[in-house]
């Protein structure tokens, strides 16, 4: 599994692209200098990159930065804990039991039909501007895809293990922690990857909507105060800290799925 | 033989359930297993052989019918299945030591005998190799390393040499022949090739196609230790002709 997100689009990509990756990079970066600086759009519009990497200078400077990024991403990675702790035993429990699958499949469906970004609004209302309420949007956000890959994981371990796992009389707990967990966690650690930047989405969405701190909080406080050049920072933060994520689980996957083919 | 059978099956018939009233595998076997058997059942694709296994290590329940084991216990079991239904996850060494690990046995004595099972099947350097870079042959004898570490009472076999070509498969019988000597395990196996059968089996009982149904038996009264020639023997051609027809 490749960990440089930049390739996941072409997974024939070599490392020795690199520099392709980031002479397309600088190009872009290059583009924005020169259209913010000639094109007379208002620095208030679109500042350029030098003036948002000062602006980050700045910003890690007087230390305003480290709290909101250390507010997001304990929201982020707490909703993302909570989210697959869940989502795998109930996952787990759904994919072993057909009658708990179909008392727990409206539910579960629903919750997958509701956009969380649409009832993220009450979610803040109920629970308040602090973290709480961003943690179990986080958690929501991630709990669907972590569960379907939970399920689909646990059904696709073949029977044939099951059959010799029985054979040499193991129990339950054996045929949990020998079959189906390193069975399952191919598709399992996917869900994950996907989760994982999608609780960055959430977290965002609920500080947007009513907190305070986080970066989200600081692009509606930067937007207020006309300080465009800090939106831009906060975004980025956004990105790495999505990125960061990402590929911390691909790591982890690249650890842990060595004995698969690799490509 | 005269002593006490390890295994008793009377009248055993398994159906699956189906759209149309059920579909019958097995109908009515009843056969007998001594200690240190090795039996064989041959029969065409669909006879219910994997069937047969599955009901013997209670895997499966039988429609109707009984399976007795000696002692009223289901024995120790190794299976090789038809698949070598490696763990694709685990090298070499560690698919080889699970039974053992499932026994909680302490881990480098676990390690020690893997380590003699690889040996004695012939896979040494490949211990930590991954089962994606065995080929069909050292796959299947990797299985049979798994089947035979933890010491079973009872080896089942299905067609465990299926999926490999003449040659491997006819030195692979050798191999088979040799284990099994040395270690006198009680042997059932299932298989479709006459050949095999005859090779390795004490005795062989010819299965019909769908449902499957004792049909034909037959005592192997080849000599031990049997060789590679001994396919070329006029008797073995006999016995080979016996079962031939007992199919047609
Ligand atoms: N779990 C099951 N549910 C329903 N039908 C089954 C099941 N297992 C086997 N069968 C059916 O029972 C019959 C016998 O199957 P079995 O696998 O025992 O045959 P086999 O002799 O091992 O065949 P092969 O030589 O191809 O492996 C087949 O028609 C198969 O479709
Ligand atoms: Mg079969």
């Amino acid at each position: 599994m490749d960990i440089n997100p930049l390739q996941v689009f072409h997974p024939s990509a070599k490392r020795n692209r690199l520099w392709l990756n980031l002479l397309s990079l600088g190009l872009g970066l290059l583009c924005w200098q020169v259209t913010s600086v000639f094109s007379g759009v208002e620095v208030f519009i679109l500042p350029s990159p030098l003036a948002v990497w000062s602006r980050f200078m700045v910003a890690v400077q007087d230390g305003s930065l480290f709290r909101d990024i250390g507010v997001t991403f304990s929201e982020v990675v707490l909703g993302l804990v909570v989210g697959v702790i869940v989502a795998t035993v109930l996952g787990y429990s759904v994919a072993k039991s057909r009658p708990l699958e179909q008392v727990l499949s409206p539910y579960l469906v629903a919750s997958q039909a509701i956009p969380v970004v649409a009832i993220a609004p009450l979610l803040v209302l109920w629970f308040g501007y602090g973290m709480l309420s961003k943690v179990l949007i986080c958690a929501l956000i991630v709990f669907f895809p972590v569960l379907i890959n939970t399920i689909v994981g646990i059904r696709a371990v073949p029977q044939a293990f099951y059959d010799l796992m029985k054979s040499l009389r193991a129990s339950r707990k054996q045929i949990l922690t020998k079959v189906e967990i390193p069975a399952a966690l191919p598709i399992f650690l996917g869900g994950l990857r996907i989760g994982a930047t999608l609780s960055v989405i959430g977290a965002v969405v609920g500080e947007l909507i009513g907190s305070k701190y986080g970066l989200g909080n600081l692009i509606n406080r930067a937007r207020v105060g006309y300080d465009m050049p800090m939106v831009y920072v906060a975004v980025f933060m956004l990105v790495f800290l999505a990125l960061g994520l990402y590929g911390i689980v691909a790591q982890v996957e690249k650890r842990l799925l060595a004995w698969q083919e690799q490509k | 033989m005269t002593t006490e059978p390890i295994l008793t099956v009377k009248n055993l018939s398994v159906v699956f359930p189906d759209n149309n009233g059920g579909l019958r595998a097995l109908d009515d076997l009843s056969f007998e297993v001594h200690p240190r058997d090795f039996i064989c059942f041959l029969g065409p694709s669909g006879s219910g052989k994997t069937t047969l296994l599955r009901i013997i290590a209670s895997l499966l329940k039988p429609t109707t019918g009984e399976v007795n084991f000696i002692h009223n216990q289901r024995p120790e079991i190794g299976m090789v299945f038809q698949q070598s239904n490696l763990m694709p996850w685990r090298t070499v060494m560690d698919n080889i030591k699970l039974p053992l690990e499932l026994e909680n046995m302490d881990e480098s004595a676990a390690r020690i005998k893997a380590q003699e099972m690889i040996e004695l099947v012939g896979l040494n350097g490949f211990e930590d190799s991954w089962p994606r870079d065995l080929s069909g042959g050292m796959a299947q004898r990797v299985a049979i390393a798994r089947a035979l570490i933890h010491d079973p009472d009872l080896l089942l076999l299905d067609e465990p040499f299926g999926s490999l070509d003449a040659i491997t498969r006819e030195h692979m019988w050798v191999e088979l022949s040799r284990i099994w000597q040395a270690k006198q395990k009680t042997v059932i196996m299932v298989t479709h090739s006459i050949n095999e059968s005859l090779f390795l089996a004490d005795k062989v009982l010819v299965l019909t196609q769908r449902p499957g149904k004792i049909k034909f038996e037959l005592e192997v009264d080849l000599p031990r230790p049997r060789k590679d020639d001994i396919r070329y023997s006029p008797h073995f051609g006999k016995l080979a002709r016996k079962l031939r027809e007992a199919i047609e």
